[in-house]
């Protein structure tokens, strides 16, 4: 019985605010206006009162107006009272510009005159009750209910919905007969089935429960538990075991999102690793020179994309070793300046490549046949390039900006793809296919695998090794270079950037298999998703990276020369 | 000059300098002509000294490059770290019996695992024991499977890397971040006191000699030779019957000792020890030093480990901006000009000079005839 009687009762209610939703619908002000000038306040609570539903944005800026005293009643000389708000600069008579309420427009004396100045102090203030600013409040709840802004509806939405607040249910109900968009339907469902959790009648609350386990939505935990809790205390089986049902729906979904983000998270962790690791995969495994300087690298890309934004933007001030300059901006914005990206990504990979060329000119050459000395050498260098940046851009981290379309997400079924790691997962897989087709399918990819092979039978066939060697280990940092481009859109730029890679980066090289580049791939995702499922395993992220560390350590007792071993007959091999 | 001939040479300068070291130093000191300051800086090279040889152990004389003698210097300054924090008793900024971290992360009462490092004698004792079961069980585990070279060094480092992310941690109940500091006593004479500073840098010195008089010794052992010959030709030594892997592990877990030992007569004269300490940088840091003094050799270490920390004592206080490049620059120059270390320049001299005056023999030798 009571259950119907309360279901007519909020069917009339919700007739009721759809009607005034379509009346209010046309405009706001003249209500405000009608309102201000009512005669007595229970006229006034009726007429703001008609405003729930409503989404005019004009709404908000007028009821904070009329509560701060801002709103004002002009008499005309005929005697017509016109409610005005005053807006814009005071004038040396403390007056200024009047705007009518009931249209936004500015006030005329005559149709054609110009128009008023008015004098906040000569006006009287349009008076608001204690019970008048409760009804505005109600307004104000409910007034991003209707807004056109999809997100803010949303979310709207939800907050009413997480606040159980049974007052709130009619407007809810009359916003979900008019409700359009998908997701704003399922968040009101969601939201009048919360609601309907703090129903006094059971079989409200029990459909309510069945409406919260068929969405199981992530957000509803904690007042399913509250709800589960209750029915417990009240000792209501069937309650109680629906809430159950309920929760578990929402755990078996958290399951499957958690699964899913975690397998999102490490393909892109993987392919971070990738790109970074690639560079080196070249430059240690194919030509075995232990760049401990790769990190830098790295960062020699990221300060690149730092450098370029900066360029598109409005210029950067360096003083480097005292000396002081400032590179000239071209100020763009818009699109252009988002577009800086796209020119950093080569600038990064010939910088670094540069630096690895000169690198490789001043200090590996003479240390080929020397691998452990070469690891020496280009930790000096790496220590070298780390003060390097801190003398040239500060030892704090720069700032670089995602541009717009990087820096969004989608949300499918609760699982968030960040759009810069969608990004990089695609551009690793370019890179990969890049880097396989210079080496298999250019000139200079069969010099090079022909001086890794046998360096003295490639030099006796006429290569001129020292300039393939050269070219491979420009190849090698300009991938480090491409890498740090990216890292710029993920995280951290400092000098010390590259420091926190290069571990990883050995360790992804070392279990893929010396010289082989699938192995790198496969070794890449594989330490990738590993370290995300341990992170959420152990719910530790330091707890996480060690155990992978271990775990490499073990990996590498069953097959010491990584997961693709490249067969060799060589004794050292 | 004949082999017993140097050896008694460097007999007499090893003994030069030790009583250099154990009793003018600490007499000077104690007639205030060597200020407190200096000796317990000197203090800090004898440890790095220590760390230095470990590292050499392993590097000069078998070819493996390991970049974990950090984590094993920290491990066993952790471990006498543990006593000296218990030794602070409740002259602590909370006045409460237990380390003052600990009641900053909410611990009324003493960890289990932290009871029994009231006692000195089980500190001692973990400070050989943890370091050399780590490097026990790794180089097992290394070892075992052949890994050499460069995938060593790169494991090692991922080692001392897992190391300092752990002791980075707050949980891990040994400080976080901070470390431990602010010691009060150590065998309950006053850390802080000059005299007690004094004995400290006594114990480091007279270690220092001891570790140097073994390492020689053992140098010269049959073991030793085979040290070498692991370095020099690693199948060869397999294929004339020798299990390498035994040999590696030995000296493995010889030097993880050594190191270890510096590291816990550091802690007291430094007075602190954080993860820091514990980075692979610092591994590298150490591998210089060897680089500059000269590998291969024992005396090699300890001049670089001396001169290099002398030398960033001094340029980072005068040019505290340029001195990463300089240690940069110096690895560099090392490693590809001079890879004897300063140790070779003698001899680069003395066959530069023969070759110079053979060549100059060589061109008057004509006019003559």
């Amino acid at each position: 019985m009571n259950f119907f009687h309360r279901a007519r009762r909020l069917l009339a209610l919700a007739a009721l605010s759809l009607g005034l939703v379509s009346h209010a619908a046309d405009s706001a002000r003249p209500i405000i206006a009608k309102a201000a000038l009512a005669e007595t306040p229970a006229q006034r609570i009726t007429l703001i009162s008609s405003l729930i539903g409503s989404g005019d944005e004009s709404i908000a800026p007028l009821l904070a107006a009329w509560k701060e005293d801002a709103l004002f009643v002009f008499t005309a000389p005929d005697g017509t009272k016109i409610p005005v708000q005053l807006s814009g600069d005071k004038d040396n008579k403390d007056a200024q510009a009047a705007v009518r309420i009931d249209n936004g427009q500015p006030l005329h004396f005559v149709a054609a005159g110009p128009a008023l100045r008015l004098v906040a102090s000569e006006l009287a203030a349009v008076e608001h009750t204690s019970a008048l600013r409760r009804a505005m409040k109600a307004v104000l709840d409910l007034l991003d209910l209707s807004t056109p802004d999809l997100k803010k509806r949303i979310s709207a939405i939800q907050t009413l919905g997480f606040a159980q607040d049974a007052e709130k249910l009619a407007a809810l109900q009359a916003r979900q007969k008019i409700e359009t968009a998908p997701a704003a339907q399922l968040a009101l469902r969601e939201a009048i089935a919360l609601i309907g959790l703090k129903d006094a009648s059971t079989d409200v609350k029990l459909a309510s429960l069945k409406e919260l386990a068929a969405l199981h939505t992530i957000g509803s935990a904690d007042a399913l538990k509250a709800a589960l809790k209750d029915a417990e205390a009240a000792n209501h089986p069937s309650l109680a075991a629906a809430a159950r049902l309920a929760l578990n729906a929402v755990d078996r979904h958290l399951t499957t999102v958690n699964f899913f983000g975690t397998l999102f998270r490490g393909l892109s962790l993987g392919s971070i690793l990738l790109v970074v690791a690639l560079g080196l995969a070249i430059t240690f495994g194919l030509m075995g020179v232990i760049n401990m300087a790769h990190g830098e690298m790295i960062a020699v890309g990221a300060y690149t994309t730092y450098v370029v934004q900066n360029i598109f933007g409005p210029g950067l001030a360096l003083s480097p070793f005292g000396f002081s300059f400032h590179l000239p901006g071209l100020n763009t914005s818009g699109w252009l300046y988002e577009s800086y990206f796209i020119f950093a990504l080569p600038l990064s990979f010939l910088s670094a490549a540069l630096v690895g060329i000169a690198m490789e000119r001043t200090v590996i050459q003479w240390l080929y046949r020397r691998p452990l000395e070469s690891l020496l050498a280009t930790w000096g260098v790496s220590l070298f390039l780390q003060q390097f940046f801190r003398r040239v851009f500060g030892s704090n981290n720069v700032q670089v900006s995602s541009p717009s379309y990087l820096s969004d997400n989608w949300t499918f079924n609760d699982i968030i793809f960040g759009w810069n790691r969608v990004f990089v997962i695609g551009f690793a897989g370019l890179i990969v296919l890049g880097v396989w087709l210079v080496l298999t399918r250019t000139s200079l990819g069969l010099l090079i695998r022909a001086v890794m092979q046998n360096r003295n039978m490639a030099s006796c066939m006429g290569v001129r090794t020292e300039r393939v060697n050269m070219l491979t280990f420009g190849l090698g940092s300009g991938l480090a270079g491409l890498a740090g481009a990216f890292l710029s859109q993920i995280g951290n730029v400092g000098p010390s950037l590259g420091q926190s890679y290069i571990v990883d980066c050995f360790m992804t090289v070392v279990v893929g298999g010396v010289g082989n580049l699938p192995g790198t791939v496969v070794s890449a995702f594989g330490i990738g998703l590993a370290d995300q499922s341990l992170q959420q395993i152990l719910l530790n992220p330091v707890l996480g990276k060690i155990t992978v560390l271990v775990a490499i350590i073990l990996f590498l007792q069953w097959r010491p020369a990584g997961i693709f071993v490249t067969k060799s007959r060589s004794l050292e091999g | 000059m004949s082999a017993p001939t140097t050896r008694r040479l460097e007999f007499i300068a090893v003994a030069f300098i030790a009583v250099l070291l154990i009793v003018v130093f600490p007499l000077l000191n104690s007639y205030g002509i060597i200020s407190n300051f200096t000796l317990n800086l000197w203090g800090k090279y004898l440890c790095y000294a220590l760390l230095a040889i470990s590292v050499d152990l392993l590097w000069g004389y078998t070819g493996l490059l390991s970049l974990g003698q950090a984590l094993f210097f920290s491990l066993g300054g952790y471990m006498l770290g543990m006593h000296l924090m218990r030794m602070i008793g409740d002259l602590g900024q909370y006045k409460k019996p237990i380390p003052d971290f600990l009641i900053f992360l909410g611990w009324t009462e003493l960890p289990t695992f932290w009871k029994p490092f009231s006692s000195f004698p089980f500190a001692a004792a973990m400070v050989l024991l943890l370091p050399g079961l780590v490097a026990l069980v790794f180089g097992f585990l290394a070892f075992r499977s052949r890994i050499k070279g460069v995938y060593f060094s790169i494991l090692t480092q991922a080692l001392t890397y897992g190391g300092s992310l752990m002791f980075f941690r707050n949980d891990l109940l040994m400080g976080g971040n901070n470390g431990f500091t602010d010691y009060k006593f150590l065998l309950s004479a006053d850390v802080r006191d000059a005299s007690t500073q004094r004995a400290l840098f006594i114990a480091t010195a007279l270690t220092l000699v001891l570790v140097y008089l073994s390492c020689s010794w053992l140098s010269r052992t049959k073991l030793g030779l085979i040290q070498r010959a692991i370095r020099d030709g690693e199948n060869r030594v397999l294929f004339s019957g020798y299990a390498a892997a035994g040999f590696k592990l030995f000296i493995f877990v010889v030097a993880a000792l050594i190191a270890s030992v510096g590291g816990a007569l550091y802690v007291p004269q430094v007075g602190i020890i954080n993860p820091s300490e514990m980075t692979p940088d610092k591994s590298l840091e150490a591998v210089v030093w060897v680089a500059v003094g000269g590998r291969g050799t024992l005396v090699g270490p300890v001049i670089g480990a001396i001169v290099v920390n002398a030398l960033k004592s001094w340029a980072t206080r005068a040019y505290p901006d340029l001195w990463l490049f300089f240690l940069g620059g110096m690895f560099i120059v090392v490693v590809l000009l001079l890879p004897g270390g300063i140790v070779s320049i003698p001899g680069r001299l003395k066959t530069w000079w023969a070759h110079r005056t053979a060549a100059s023999a060589e061109t008057a030798t004509p006019v003559a005839s």
